[in-house]
């Protein structure tokens, strides 16, 4: 088997590793990279857990070859806060108590963020729908919900 | 204890001393974890639901490149009967084993009877193919009615019914049978004046914890073992890995990892007696992760059930008799949660005449393991169904006719005990003063009411608190968190200490660090390991107490404790200032030693739960879908420690319940192959299929824990089914009896009206 | 033992000779767009190793124009794009809604129209729209190109009309007459997440008077593949949609179905909801054609 080199960008910082071409992004982001704050649930893209972005966009890095993220901007979970401070997201989800036993956490926070970069104001309902493809066992959502809409005020500048 | 007190911590919603790590993605969780040298681990697993291993042939597998160790059946030593305590779930050692690793059997789809562990997963999938089989294929057993009847085929041939009146000559798929008897059921029934009754039956449904089973093992040549896992019950999983593996618990440390839920289906093992036998063999650590497919066929789901259920009453409400026939899938080896299912149907009641009957019955399916309040969601789901038919019937409010025949304080329970104070009413009334309970419905719409308990368990804990130097808390203590209980421990802790919740961390420690604790389950953390931090916290004090009389050359029972402060009694002559907890540590060399505060108990008095829920659902009558529109959880939590986290266990137990009523199944085909074996057809719901869930809290303070405290996390998973199926016969005018309240089975209810 | 091996060609040329090489070395060659129906049926039904070809640097596969006569998608554009292309939601909402139906915000950053059509499942959300607006699949051949309706690009269960060697590179239309409008509907037991349990895409023209002047109807998720029901077109023409021209074309659609039985519906009620499906969804396109000029 011959494995493939693959150069690509992570969190903003150039990385390279080798792989298999049917390897995918999940198992490398977790087993070769050891990034592990992305999770597997399923590995059928069902669960949301492994959600990352990939050159901004909302993916499930378990339904990605790793050989197709060269040349590509990937940003995990490990990639969200700010250097020494959280990001309002992540802060959000503490206040609110939006996480109990928390494996589903990274996901919910990397789609989040996609869906407050792309629509700054959205309604409860377009929270959830944007969501439904992260599948929390713990919350009923409730707090989540609440925890994204408050982080999305925050990051209108109308509150704190 | 408990009256109304004042608390300066207890009930703050603090940010939970854990979550940084855990919203950043550094907390780590059972596959996480990786070795030096490490191998991969997998497990072979029967393509039948039911058959005899005659032959296996490993000798293909063992020569691959890259292989380095593959276990069978006949490398796991035999394992005698013996009931195993402790746990959530019921069970037998001899079974757990057999379960872990098949011997000659096979006896559901999915069924481990071999592992491998190699250098890739690559390598390891590629041995799992190259390992041959041979088996006698054997007719399996599937469903309830098949397994009871005469002339069934059997799941185990040696097995004889335990319970009944006359011994059995003759084995049978029926593992125990159970009674629970009060008065006279007939007379009680020939008393009333209207009788209803109802038969229900609910699926196999899981726990659905989105982290699969995961574990790091490795032994050395001397025997001393590590094992990281994901698991509700570290000791648990060393006392259940040594008997399976005829080890020494002195020689096996379990470390817990964060778990990604459990919800009582990480209380037994699977993998990890497995892992430490692969790193034997391979002298390297084995990492063993269960796929999700593994984890729908081969872990422990809750059990499908079929209960009957029937109530007689006056026509002013009053319960004159009651009686209920359950039957609980045990799935390939017994003990179902029948027995506490049996013991919470009529607990919320007083019932002058009852009989409940319980049947445990073996199919050719995994064996059930617990899941949030074992037993007593399906159970109570037919009782609070036929509740609300009597309610009907007698043109009563559902929750007056609840009032007529509440349990309170002083009550005797439907199981045995007397109730001291607890909330049952309490909950009822906050329901009829609820604005939710009030609304108005529309077109198609409905509302459904149920109740729900538990028992709530105590338990085992162990706790230390540490004083570091400068005077910060340091809780060690061993109860995996599983939904923030760091919080509360810590919570607890700054309480009684008297110093700020910012000085107190909490760590969850390992079997080798600390002292024996329960599994975190039956809704005991809070309460149990609660209250051994509360004590070790006033070990602690009691510890200051005297270091300061020593400085002050008084006798410590003239010191008092105050706000993180040794201060004297009133009226004791001692011109002295007061010494802060931070003081007294840095001075602790000098006035005796380090500050080390202990507690271990085997908890006693925990306060039993009881809930109402609300359920508000529109159907379309032309597709028979139900849309959940409200739902409303009122919940007596005794005290709540950290209400976020009380409320989190309301709304996630009414999740959970709300996808058990209306969408989640397990589909077997006819050879008992699991059909739906992942999370898009195992229809668990989605943030879109939930509307928020208004919570009210209510406190009737448990007299048995220092600050009133009762176990919350299983209750609310109980009155779900019940409310929703409740609010579906609310808005179409049909009683459904059997879950889940899908489409097809509401379209076809709503269609057989019509015609 | 036979790996696995990834390539990424940059024009058709080179995707049409890496398929042809690679096959007539005796090894299996598969197509791949978004890869989220691959990479799970990988993992799920068959791990054996191939060599995948990505087609999406492909100028082709990733073209979308909406002009003022012919309309085209190409095959790789993942259903995000789409979603967010303004004036592909003027012209045929109901594909695009379909579209963007299918599985979650993640697999939506995926997956793409092409992939799902190609993929050939009974339930495939895109399909019914698909066929209702008329679609015409543009192949790529070893020899050039060809074109075939998209009614005919599916010939059984997780089978397209694909030869060896030739992949899809787009779908085109053309630009829907004034006063038309489409629109896709599903079933599914939950609000998101579920595959299809029965499908129905509609697309009909009115007069200015609102009778309808022309319809197709094509369900899915009732059949091995989606059908056309030429039937509820036939009831639906020459009416103004009232009640009993609708319950005319859903009972057409439920005698065309031949559902089965499975984890995720039985056929009796596939049956049923699809022509309940049929008639909320001509209601919708009938509302769209009348917003259209």
């Amino acid at each position: 088997m011959s494995k493939v080199h693959v150069e690509t960008r992570i969190n903003g910082e150039r990385m390279e590793f080798l792989c298999e071409p049917q390897q995918s992004m999940l198992d490398v982001l977790r087993d070769n990279l050891r990034l592990t704050g992305t999770k597997e649930g399923c590995a059928t893209g069902d669960c949301g857990a492994c959600s990352v972005l990939l050159d901004g966009r909302l993916v499930c890095s378990c339904l990605m070859l790793a050989v197709e993220s060269g040349g590509h901007e990937l940003t995990t979970i490990e990639g969200v806060a700010r250097g020494d401070e959280l990001h309002p997201i992540q802060r959000k989800f503490l206040e609110h108590a939006a996480l109990q036993c928390g494996i589903c956490t990274p996901g919910f926070i990397v789609a989040a963020k996609a869906l407050l970069d792309e629509n700054p104001n959205p309604t409860e309902e377009e929270i959830r729908f944007y969501l439904a493809g992260n599948l929390c066992r713990c919350t009923g959502y409730d707090k989540i919900i609440r925890a994204v809409q408050d982080a999305a005020k925050t990051l209108r500048g109308e509150a704190a | 204890m408990s009256e109304a007190q004042d608390f300066k911590y207890i009930g703050r919603r603090v940010v939970r001393p854990d979550g940084v790590d855990k919203v950043t993605g550094r907390a780590n969780f059972g596959a996480d974890f990786a070795l030096p040298g490490m191998l991969y681990g997998k497990v072979l697993r029967s393509p039948h639901a039911h058959a005899r291993v005659k032959k296996i042939d490993v000798s293909a597998a063992a020569a691959m490149e890259g292989v380095y160790a593959i276990v069978t059946g006949a490398d796991f030593p035999k394992v005698g009967s013996e009931e195993i305590t402790g746990g959530e779930g019921a069970g037998d050692f001899a079974d757990l084993a057999t379960n872990v690793m098949a011997r000659d059997k096979v006896v559901y789809h999915g069924h481990a009877l071999a592992a491998v562990a190699a250098k890739s997963n690559a390598i390891v999938d590629a041995a799992l193919s190259a390992i041959k089989v041979e088996y006698e294929v054997l007719k399996p057993v599937l469903d309830l009615d098949t397994a009871m009847a005469d002339g069934a085929p059997l799941v185990n041939d040696k097995l004889f019914t335990a319970g009944l009146k006359e011994k059995p000559t003759r084995p049978s798929n029926v593992a125990a049978y159970m009674e629970f008897k009060r008065g006279d059921i007939d007379k009680g029934f020939a008393e009333a004046e209207v009788v209803v009754e109802g038969t229900f039956r609910t699926p196999t449904v899981h726990q659905g914890y989105i982290e699969p089973h995961a574990c790091v093992a490795t032994i050395n040549q001397g025997g001393q073992a590590t094992i990281w896992c994901c698991t509700q019950g570290h000791f648990d999983v060393r006392s259940m890995t040594c008997k399976v593996l005829n080890l020494n618990v002195a020689d096996v440390r379990v470390i817990p990892s964060e778990i990604g839920g459990g919800f009582g289906g990480k209380t037994t093992i699977y993998l990890e007696p497995v892992a430490v036998m692969l790193s034997k063999k391979a002298g390297r650590p084995v990492k063993m992760t269960m796929t999700r497919d593994e984890v729908f066929r081969a872990s422990g789901p809750a059990s499908a059930t079929k209960c009957t259920v029937k109530i007689g009453a006056k026509k002013d409400g009053t319960i004159t008799s009651m009686h209920a026939w359950l039957a609980y899938e045990a799935g390939a080896y017994k003990g179902s949660s029948m027995a506490p299912g049996a013991m919470c149907i009529f607990a919320p009641y007083n019932v002058p005449n009852f009989l409940i009957q319980g049947y445990d019955v073996l199919v050719n399916k995994p064996k059930v393991a617990a899941y949030r309040a074992p037993g007593a969601p399906q159970s109570m789901y037919a009782c609070e169904s036929v509740l609300d038919d009597l309610a009907r019937q007698l043109k009563m409010d559902p929750l007056d006719l609840r009032l007529k025949n509440a349990v309170s304080e002083g009550s005797v329970a439907a199981y045995g005990p007397k109730f001291n104070a607890i909330g049952f009413k309490q909950c009822l009334e906050a329901a009829k003063k609820h604005p939710n309970y009030k609304l108005k419905l529309g077109p198609n719409e409905g509302r459904g009411i149920a109740a729900g308990f538990w028992f709530n368990a105590g338990m085992q804990s162990s706790a230390e608190v540490h004083i570091n130097e400068n005077g910060t808390v340091t809780v060690v203590e061993g109860s995996p968190d599983i939904g923030g209980s760091r919080a509360s421990m810590a919570l607890m802790a700054s309480e009684e200490l008297g110093v700020p919740y910012e000085n107190v961390r909490v760590l969850v420690a390992d079997t080798e660090s600390a002292g024996y604790n329960n599994v975190t389950g039956g809704s005991r953390v809070t309460f149990a390991t609660g209250m051994a931090v509360i004590q070790a916290s006033r070990d602690i004090i009691a510890q200051c107490k005297q270091r300061a009389a020593a400085t002050w050359g008084i006798e410590a029972d003239m010191v008092d404790w105050k706000d993180g402060q040794a201060i004297p009694k009133p009226g004791v002559n001692a011109d002295v200032k007061p010494l802060t907890l931070a003081q007294i540590a840095a001075n602790a060399g000098r006035t005796g030693g380090p500050l080390l505060g202990r507690a271990s108990l085997n908890a006693r008095g925990p306060g039993p739960g009881f809930s109402i829920n609300m359920a508000d659902v529109r159907v379309d009558p032309e597709t028979g879908k139900v849309d959940v529109l409200r739902f409303t959880a009122i919940q007596d939590a005794g005290r709540a420690i950290h209400p976020s986290y009380v409320e989190g266990q309301m709304q996630g137990g009414a999740a959970q319940g709300l996808g058990w009523a209306l969408n989640e199944e397990y589909v077997y085909d006819a050879n008992g192959v699991l059909q739906n074996a992942g999370f898009l057809d195992y229809r668990m719901p989605v943030a879109s299929d939930l509307p928020m869930i208004d919570t009210q809290i209510i406190e009737v303070p448990n007299p048995n824990h220092p600050y009133g405290v009762r176990g919350v996390g299983e209750v609310p998973i109980v009155a779900p089914l019940a409310a929703a199926a409740n609010a579906v016969r609310d808005a179409t005018g049909i009683r459904i009896h059997d879950l889940p309240l899908s489409p097809p089975r509401v379209l076809a209810a709503l269609e057989a009206r019509k015609g | 033992m036979q790996s696995f091996a990834y390539a990424a060609p940059e024009t058709v040329k080179q995707a049409l000779d890496v398929l042809a090489e690679h096959q007539s070395a005796g090894r299996r060659v598969q197509v791949m767009a978004g890869g989220t129906d691959l990479l799970v049926q990988m993992r799920t039904l068959d791990g054996s190793p191939r060599t995948i070809v990505d087609i999406k640097k492909l100028a082709e596969t990733n073209r979308l124009d909406v002009g003022a006569s012919e309309i085209y998608i190409g095959a790789a554009i993942p259903g995000a794009e789409l979603s967010a292309s303004k004036p592909l939601a003027v012209c045929l909402p109901g594909l695009v809604e379909a579209m963007d139906l299918i599985g979650s915000t993640q697999i939506q950053g995926r997956a793409s129209l092409g992939g799902n059509l190609c993929n050939a499942s009974p339930a495939g959300d895109t399909i019914p729209a698909l066929v209702a607006d008329a679609g015409v699949c543009v192949i790529a051949t070893p020899g050039g190109q060809r074109e075939l309706p998209v009614e005919q690009f599916v010939v059984g269960v997780g089978k397209n009309a694909l030869k060896p060697g030739e992949f899809l590179l787009g779908i085109k239309f053309k630009r829907p007459a004034a006063r038309t409008g489409d629109a896709y509907l599903r079933f599914i037991p939950r609000t998101e997440m579920d595959i299809a349990v029965a499908g129905a895409g509609v697309s009909v023209t009115l007069d200015a008077k609102g009778v309808c002047t022309a319809a197709r109807v094509a369900i899915g998720a009732v059949a091995p593949t989606v059908i056309l029901v030429p039937g509820a077109a036939k009831a639906l023409i020459g009416s103004s949609l009232d009640d009993k021209a609708l319950d005319a074309a859903g009972a057409a659609c439920s005698a065309a179905a031949s559902p089965i039985s499975d984890k995720r519906g039985t056929a009796d009620y596939r049956r049923k909801v699809v022509a309940v499906l049929c008639k909320r969804a001509t209601k919708i396109a009938a509302e769209r054609a009348k917003e259209t000029r």
